[in-house]
């Protein structure tokens, strides 16, 4: 069952990074297979993947240790020299996240912003899609075929295209609410994460009723009749037999939409009023870097901790995460 | 933030979360009871409803709208102003030339370097940890990478010691250091060098897959003719993938066309970088030049336009197979 678009070459294994680590594990290596390789992997191949892989990595390595390092030696050395200029520290840390004082970028609530609206800009998305997705691919009706055809175009369609005219429904539609909120339940900011929950889950949509769609048309058709048979509606048939059978792409789905949100700034930028109530960690991170583009140790902290969830999610879930990638690469 | 701020913020999620919950379970539970009459029907409404409805509201209805707002005055009359200016303009004109020239060398760089290591690393030993390094970057945000990078491009003027990589490195070698992301058109090819950091992973991985379908007997066969490993390259392992290799090119053009926040981030668009997506935002939501900026976004989906019917193509041949 595949969860890649069509044009992928994604099958089962293919594509995901332990592909050839599954294939050693089952201890199916052809002996000429391994006698290829040795002539594909020579001693200048080597060299020369070691030298792009060092150069990919001393960006990022370059910064993380920056970022451990005091303002004063930031300023004046290079984080090469960490050996003949030491000193580490984690004051730059404590700055950026529990320091109170006006001038320290108080990092705090943008996490919880950031983990407040990839949370739930996941989850929403999730459930339509996955009803769309059962309704595409077993409730057959003319003109359903077009519909999915859409939808699939409307994945690569540029967000740009929806920006101004959303933003204006969204101010004559969701302000009223939002300020109505307000006055019931104070304790809730009259800028709130509804603009961007919504605009996060119409945006991914389409990618979503994809993904899913591929996954659950592929459930064998005898176990949706068999239920059928047996008298159960298909409410019931969404809630126990597709929804747990479709766990792996709702999971591929999930990270991918997850880290999507979570890095997006586009988005942010335009729905979120640009405030501590409301604003995530990369729209914060950007405004750092106009604001306070000259102190580095306040940057490196602050850059680290906004890329350190998705990077714990890529180590700890890299196989569901390869396959959303590989599938949601146009997406935006 | 103070104890009332989070709990003001988690009483919303909790508070969204329970809405939606609500509002599906209604939905489902008026699913299961529709009327007798036409209950196929209804069921197929309720299941299909709220993302259609979304989708309809939220990106099928904006786009048409932003197709007419790209061909109207502020006042709302009918001109072709605003695409007169995007391609006589001298700004907006280099705008377009940037936006050509990170859809040519960013697709062509990741995909040459992301091949070049699949190839290199292909079956060899640490191959999963060799994959790992190449791809993170497609995991950190674009802003994330900005900030990296922007530390790598850092200028220190005089004689003082140099904390960017990059100048360090000039300067090691007996050159000036430059002010790299104002010095044009160095900064649009390092703004570039940075989308391709992180687009290269992805080619990778990608073509790796692709490379371990090739049966291994045609390799064997081309090596028993002879043939020296780049003659492998170009005969068996290119020809082998080609199908891969254009999903990889169409794929980064696309997440090319589409970049807004690395511009953003660096330069916000100054010092002749910008690119049609960041000059959209600019017009549209700075400059409050709504036509502009529809115009724009027009420009941007032409571009994107030939690689959808592509993909729509595929699509449909797919669904007819099946």
């Amino acid at each position: 069952m595949s969860v890649a678009p069509p044009d992928l070459p994604v099958g089962k294994n293919r594509g995901s990074l332990d592909a050839t680590v599954d294939a050693q594990a089952s201890g199916y290596v052809e002996p000429k297979t391994m006698r290829v390789k040795k002539r594909l992997t020579s001693r200048t191949a080597t060299i020369a993947s070691l030298i792009i892989a060092v150069l990919w990595t001393i960006p990022t390595f370059g910064l993380f240790i920056s970022s451990f390092r005091p303002a004063e030696l930031i300023r004046t050395t290079g984080w090469w020299t960490i050996f003949s200029n030491p000193g580490l520290t984690l004051e730059n840390y404590q700055d950026v996240l529990l320091s109170t004082s006006s001038s320290s970028p108080q990092l705090g609530s943008y996490i919880v912003n950031s983990i407040a609206i990839a949370l739930v800009a996941t989850i929403i998305p999730l459930v339509f899609a996955s009803m769309a997705a059962y309704a595409f691919a077993w409730m057959r009706f003319r003109g359903v075929g077009v519909l999915f055809v859409i939808v699939f175009a409307l994945q690569i369609l540029p967000l740009q295209m929806a920006l101004v005219p959303l933003l204006q429904i969204f101010s004559t539609v969701l302000r009223p609410m939002q300020a109505w909120l307000h006055d019931v339940v104070p304790i809730i900011p009259e800028q709130n994460y509804l603009p961007l929950w919504i605009a996060h889950t119409i945006f991914g949509l389409p990618l979503a009723i994809f993904l899913l769609h591929n996954f659950i048309s592929e459930i064998p058709a005898d176990v949706i009749e068999a239920a059928r048979v047996d008298g159960a509606t298909h409410g019931q048939i969404f809630l126990r037999i597709v929804l747990p059978l479709s766990v792996p792409a709702i999971a591929s789905f999930a990270i991918f939409q997850f880290i999507w949100v979570w890095n997006d700034l586009l988005v942010a930028l335009i729905f979120s009023g640009g405030t501590q109530d409301v604003a995530p960690l990369t729209q914060r991170l950007a405004e750092l870097t106009g604001t306070r583009g000259q102190d580095w140790q306040l940057l490196t902290a602050a850059a680290f901790i906004s890329i350190i969830i998705p990077l714990i999610v890529f180590f700890s879930l890299q196989r569901y995460f390869v396959r959303g990638l590989l599938a949601g690469s146009t997406k935006g | 933030m103070t104890t009332a701020d989070l709990l003001g913020k988690i009483l919303q999620v909790v508070m969204g979360l329970a809405v939606f919950a609500a509002i599906v379970g209604l939905l489902i539970f008026f699913i299961d009871k529709a009327p007798k009459r036409g209950r196929d029907y209804w069921q197929l409404v309720g299941f299909l409803a709220p993302a259609l409805i979304l989708v309809s509201v939220g990106l099928i209805y904006p786009a048409i709208r932003t197709a007419i707002l790209s061909f109207q005055t502020s006042s709302g009359d009918f001109t072709l102003d605003n695409f007169a200016w995007a391609f006589t303009q001298p700004a907006a004109i280099r705008t377009l030339i940037n936006t050509v020239v990170w859809v040519l060398l960013v697709p062509t760089f990741a995909t040459a370097v992301g091949l070049a290591y699949a190839v290199f690393i292909d079956r060899s030993r640490g191959e999963r940890i060799y994959k790992s390094i190449l791809f993170m970057p497609i995991a950190i945000s674009f802003v994330g990478a900005s900030v990296i990078w922007k530390f790598v491009y850092e200028y220190r003027s005089g004689d003082r010691e140099q904390i960017g990589l990059l100048n360090a490195i000039v300067v090691a070698f007996g050159g000036e250091p430059v002010q790299w992301l104002q010095t044009d058109p160095i900064n649009t090819i390092l703004l570039i060098v940075v989308m391709i950091w992180v687009q290269t992973g992805f080619a990778m991985v990608v073509l790796s897959a692709a490379i371990k379908g090739i049966p291994a007997d045609q390799l064997e066969a081309a090596q028993l003719d002879g043939t020296n490993g780049w003659q492998r390259f170009t005969n068996v392992i290119v020809p082998g993938i080609r199908g891969s290799l254009v999903v990889v090119l169409t794929t980064i053009s696309i997440a090319t066309l589409k970049v807004f926040d690395i511009v953003r981030t660096m330069t916000a668009g100054n010092f002749n970088t910008s690119v049609v997506a960041n000059e959209m935002y600019t017009q549209a939501f700075r400059a409050s030049e709504i036509g502009r900026g529809s115009a724009l976004a027009m420009i941007l989906v032409v571009m994107v336009l030939p690689i959808v019917i592509y993909n729509v193509n595929v699509l449909r041949k797919q669904r007819e197979i099946r």
